[in-house]
Parts: C-alpha cells; structure tokens; sequence
C-alpha cells in the first residue's frame, strides 16, 4: 500500500579521490519518519544535497517523488522542503518578511501569500513575534521559524540536516513533538542525526552511515537484534541456586547472552518481551521472583557496538546488508 | 557491496548533459530582485552614501550655477555647464561622480554573494524552486536597478537646481546628452558593481572582498595611468625621435590606458558633455583641415564618437558578470 517516496540506486559522490557517499541504496516510504544517522563526515549531509538536487552526484540514480533532482530540480525543489543544519535567517528582516520572501520565491500567488504565511507561522507557535525582527529569536525559535519556512510550500516530504543540534532540551523535545505532529498529517521525513536517543524516539526507520556507506538499515529493534542479539534485554533479581536458575533460562526458547551480573541478578536479551516466560522458569527452578524488568536497547549501544566492531575489523559481511 | 556500475553511470551523464535543464533560469529572479533593492534602499550604508552624494552634488552644482550666472554668455549648453563647471574648491560634478560612482557600486555588491554563506541563508535560499541563475542575476539587476535610481535622482536635481538658479529651461539636445551620459554612468558602476561581485563570490569573508574591490579601483585610478606610459615607453620606445615614433608610442600609451574604465568613462563624458570635441585620439593638423574649431557637434556625432567606449563599459560589466556567474555556478553551496 506504501508507495516509495524517495529512492536512491548506487548513489555515489567523490570530491576528487575523496569518496564522501559510497553506493547508498536508499528507500523511504510514504508517511514515514526516516533516520540518517552516523559521526560527522561520515556522509549524511551530501547525501541530502544530492537528493534535492544542490549537488550533482558522481554516479548512480536517485528518484525522489518519481524525479530525478539533477534533471527536474525545480519540481523537486517545489514539493521537498529542506531545513538546513543551523538553519540562517535574514537577521535585518521579520519573521513574516523572511517567510513571505520564500513564499514569493515559490511563486505562491500573491491573494494567497498572506494567508499561507499567517497560516505556517500559526502552525509552529510563532504568531505573536511574527513582526519581530528575526535577530531578536532564540535558536529554538528559529528552528521552528525553519519548519514554518518550509511548511509553507505544502511539502509532501520535508528533509533536515541535524535539526535539534544546538537546541536546549526543552526545544528539543517540543521539535521532536512537532515532527510527529508532521507525521500524523502523512508528510513523509528524513532526518539526519547524531543524537541517538532523539533519533530513536521520533523514527521508524534508520539508516547507520559509516564513510559513505550505509552500513545497518532497518528499525530500532531490527538493528538492536542485528548488532546486539536482541531488541529487549530483561533483566531479574531471584533468590535460588544460581546452576538451576541458569539452566531453567537456557531452556526457554528465545532467551540468548544470559549472565550473572551480580548476586541475585540475572540479565538476558531476547527479541521480544519474554517477561512471563522469565518469570515462569526462574518459578520453576525454585527460584524466588522479586524483581522483573525490561529495557529496550537505545541507538546509543548499538552505534558503540557497531562501531566497536568495525574497529576491530571483526564486521561480518551479513551486518552490512540491508535488514 | 555493490560494484559499480560504469554503464549506468556513463548513460545517467549522458542523459545529464543531453536533456536542458527544465524550467526557467529566470523563475523568482523578480522576488530576489524585489528583495534585493528593498534591502539596498534601506540599508544604514546606502543611507550614508545617498546623503553624501547629495551633499557634495548640491556643493558643487550650486557653485557652478554661481559661476555660470556670473558670466552669462549666449552658451547653448548651459545645462551641460552645470556638470563640468569647477569652482574652487569644489571639483566638478563629473569629477565627484567619477569617484563616487565606484564607491557606491562596491557599496552595493561586496557581500551579495558571501554574506549569504556567513549568515547560512544560501541553501534555505536554494533548496526553494529557483536556479542560481535567478539568484545571481537577481542580486546583480538589484544593484543596477539601485544604482540607476540613485543617478536618475541625481540627475532630476541637477536639472531641478538648474532650472531654478539659472531660469531657462533645458534644450532638447541638452536633455540627449545628459541621458546618454546617464546610461555611461550606471554601466561605469555596472563595472564596478560586477567586480565587486566576483570578489563577493571568491572570498567568503566580506571585509576581503571590499578591500580587493577597492584595491582594484585605486590600481585603476592612480597607477593605470603611470604604468600605461611606462610600459608605451618601453614597448615602443623612441630611437630616433621620428614623428611615426612619437605618434606609436602616444597612441600604445593611450590604447593601454583605455583598458581602464575611469578612461573610458572619462573619454565618454568629455565627448557628451562637450560637444566641441572632434576627437579622443590624437588629431593632426591634416586631418582637421577644413573643420570649423570650437564648433559644437551633433549629438548623433557625439555618440558615434564615443560609440566604442560606451560599448566598451557595457561589455566589461556584461564579461565581469558572466565570470561571476560561472564561479558561483561551480561553488558547492554547502555551507
């Protein structure tokens, strides 16, 4: 039913024998929220230039909304809106003037122009200082001022570079709520990030960048059982025989990686939430139950773990296939 | 993983370089030509040199009505007067203009282009539905379209001022010559104006920019000259001390000199604003046989005569653009 909205076929960008994206087999969906995610350099903010059209790449095909951004930029560039990593403003001019230059740039009719301007502004919270001059904002502010900027062409899919580096945590969580308000209204997102956790709490999917390559691609849980054996890690605290307790857990279909992390204290990782089953063997065992809990993993360990890998040169070939 | 694909790649270039670029070059150029002046018009640094320029233009054309209300004579070209009148101390409106003119072009364009990358406006501008074409070529009219406002202002106030000191009213051929003038004036600061935007698209630090810009009017105004007969001398000296040698070193000299847009500009004016002029070259007694001196020509004559140097500023800005236009074109815009 989901029809693919961006998609990109071998993508590759070289500035001179540097190779900045290498091969990226890239694909969105409609109406979902998808993660790039990798260290600084490591590609991701090419890759977005590519896509809309602002760099030309080296090789390879991207389709973005059934077109090709080298080809038909203004299209593209018409139904894509971008906010740029430090998104900048013309400090001298207010709120509205800096949103009304853009829309006069997407030759938004000029009946509808105030309208459309009055209407992004709302939609982000900013309508009280829209004749404040834009050096007065703070930078949450004029974050939300960029997601106006760009809501104001109607975009059927809206591309940002790093959009809460710099942001204090309080804008941090309001953007990242606004981005699934954007999402419910069926706007497909691809964000690029650094920060894990953020990433983890607003997308579907997400794509693990390492030098140009897209390394791991798949949902948060997929990844966590790709590179760490299990999305859930359970972790319990029981009174009994260690040896039986141990045993009882080996035997419950699902559980791997199981350890005695301390007196008492048992952990494991399982590619669903086995609580009960924990539960029932540890009962079985003739264990005596007095703490059962569950975590799922964060981005966090699955990028130290990857990238721990890599260092050691010990990647299998199977992480880097798309999961 | 993946290999790559040299057929693929190879047919995705083709097609690339084969098929034209959809869309207009020129879609939003308006809205950034718009943008642009409303932004010049009201900047602190045009208010500044607007102020200026009136001030010493209203110096300088009150003195030169004084002068020439003192010495009436049956001048047909009363209204040119005013230009070219100079009165201790104050120099002559052409030769303020001269050196205002530059100032304001380089004013107008140092920070058009990397002003956008320090303030990380330039690929929120860009990822919007127009090519840079429209961009540059938008911010360019904009410093013009500004620059032709400011001399036109100019020049209704000289002749505003002249009609009320003087109380006659210009002649047609009068009002001829000052527009072309007017025309060579705004495509002077169009030199200006494009040099500065180059620099603007090299240097990423504005200050840079304005500082090379200003350095390469200064080369203009001061050393072209020196350097333009030194190097006459020394590529066609005299030996002999033959007429024919004389004459080549004076015409090198002077053709050198003309790659200089102060020359040119300042060739165009003394040929419009003093129709007596038969020549900018060097005339001999031959070739001014049967002319009636101090006669004035007219107007069709005057422009055919500067016809090269007119042609000449319009082409250096037209070049100097397209320079621009090529480097920012092959900018990364990542910023």
């Amino acid at each position: 039913m989901s029809e693919t909205v961006l998609e990109t076929r071998d993508l590759t960008k070289k500035y001179n024998s540097f190779v900045a994206v290498d091969h990226l087999n890239l694909q969105v969906q409609a109406g979902e929220v998808f993660g790039l995610l990798g260290p600084n350099g490591a590609g991701k903010t090419t890759t977005i230039l590519m896509l809309l059209g602002l760099t030309e790449p080296t090789s390879g095909s991207v389709r973005v909304l059934g077109l090709d951004p080298t080809r038909q930029p203004l299209s593209v560039k018409s139904r894509v809106g971008y906010l740029p990593d430090q998104v900048g403003f013309y400090d001298e001019l207010t709120a509205r003037e800096n949103l009304t230059y853009i829309a006069r740039l997407n030759a938004i009719p000029n009946q509808q122009l105030p309208a459309r301007v009055e209407e992004a502004l709302e939609r982000v919270g900013l309508r009280d200082v829209a004749d404040k001059r834009v050096a007065t904002f703070s930078r949450g502010m004029r974050q939300r001022l960029g997601v106006a900027d760009v809501l104001i062409k109607n975009p059927r899919l809206i591309i940002m570079d790093e959009p809460t580096s710099g942001l204090d945590p309080e804008a941090s969580l309001e953007f990242l709520e606004m981005i699934r308000a954007l999402k419910r209204e069926g706007i497909t997102i691809l964000l690029s990030s650094h920060l894990l956790y953020q990433v983890q709490a607003v997308c579907d999917r997400v794509g693990l960048f390492h030098k140009g390559r897209m390394v791991l691609q798949g949902s948060v849980n997929e990844l966590a059982e790709r590179v760490l054996g299990g999305a859930y890690r359970i972790q319990l605290q029981a009174e009994g025989d260690p040896q039986a307790i141990q045993a009882a857990l080996q035997r419950v279909d699902g559980f791997r990686n199981i350890r005695q992390t301390a007196e008492n204290l048992y952990t494991m990782e399982a590619a669903r939430d086995l609580r009960p089953e924990a539960a029932q063997a540890v009962v079985s065992a003739g264990g005596r139950l007095y703490k059962l809990d569950v975590q799922t993993q964060s981005l966090e360990e699955i990028y130290s773990a990857y990238f721990k890998e890599v260092e050691h040169g010990t990647t299998q070939s199977s992480l880097s296939r798309q999961v | 993983m993946a290999q790559p694909n040299p057929a693929l790649a190879a047919r995705s270039e083709a097609t690339g370089r084969a098929a034209a670029r959809e869309g207009s070059p020129w879609k939003g150029m308006w809205a950034v030509v718009a943008k642009e002046m409303a932004d010049h018009l009201s900047s602190a640094r045009m208010v500044v040199l607007e102020i200026l320029i009136v001030l010493a233009a209203v110096g300088s054309i009150y003195v030169a009505t004084q002068n020439i209300s003192q010495n009436i004579s049956q001048d047909r070209f009363l209204y040119l007067r005013l230009f070219t009148t100079a009165q201790n101390p104050l120099p002559a409106f052409v030769a303020l203009l001269a050196f205002f003119i530059p100032l304001v072009a380089i004013a107008l364009a140092f920070d058009s282009v990397n002003s956008e990358f320090s303030r990380r406006t330039l690929s929120r501008v860009l990822a919007q539905p127009i090519y840079r074409d429209a961009l540059l070529m938008g911010k360019f009219l904009a410093g013009l379209f500004t620059l032709a406002l400011v001399c036109t202002a100019l020049w209704l106030l000289i002749f505003g001022l002249g009609i009320l000191r003087l109380g006659v009213a210009p002649g047609g051929e009068e009002v001829g010559r000052a527009l072309w003038f007017l025309l060579a004036t705004i495509f002077y600061g169009g030199i200006w104006l494009a040099l500065a935007m180059v620099f603007s698209v090299i240097f990423r630090q504005p200050a840079t920019a304005a500082l090379t810009s200003t350095a390469v009017w200064l080369f203009f105004t001061v050393f072209w000259n020196i350097i333009a007969g030194l190097l006459a001398q020394s590529l066609s000296p005299i030996r002999f001390g033959t007429l024919g040698e004389l004459l080549a070193q004076a015409n090198l000299q002077l053709a050198l000199s003309r790659f200089s847009p102060n020359t040119l500009y300042a060739e165009t004016m003394i040929a419009l604003l003093n129709p007596e002029t038969r020549s900018l070259g060097i005339l001999l007694p031959t070739q001014m046989e049967g002319a009636i001196l101090g006669s004035p020509l007219p107007l069709s004559q005057s422009v055919a005569l500067i016809w090269p140097q007119l042609t000449g500023l319009i082409a250096a800005t037209i070049v100097l653009f397209a320079l621009a236009y090529i480097l920012f074109q092959r900018q990364e815009i990542r910023a």
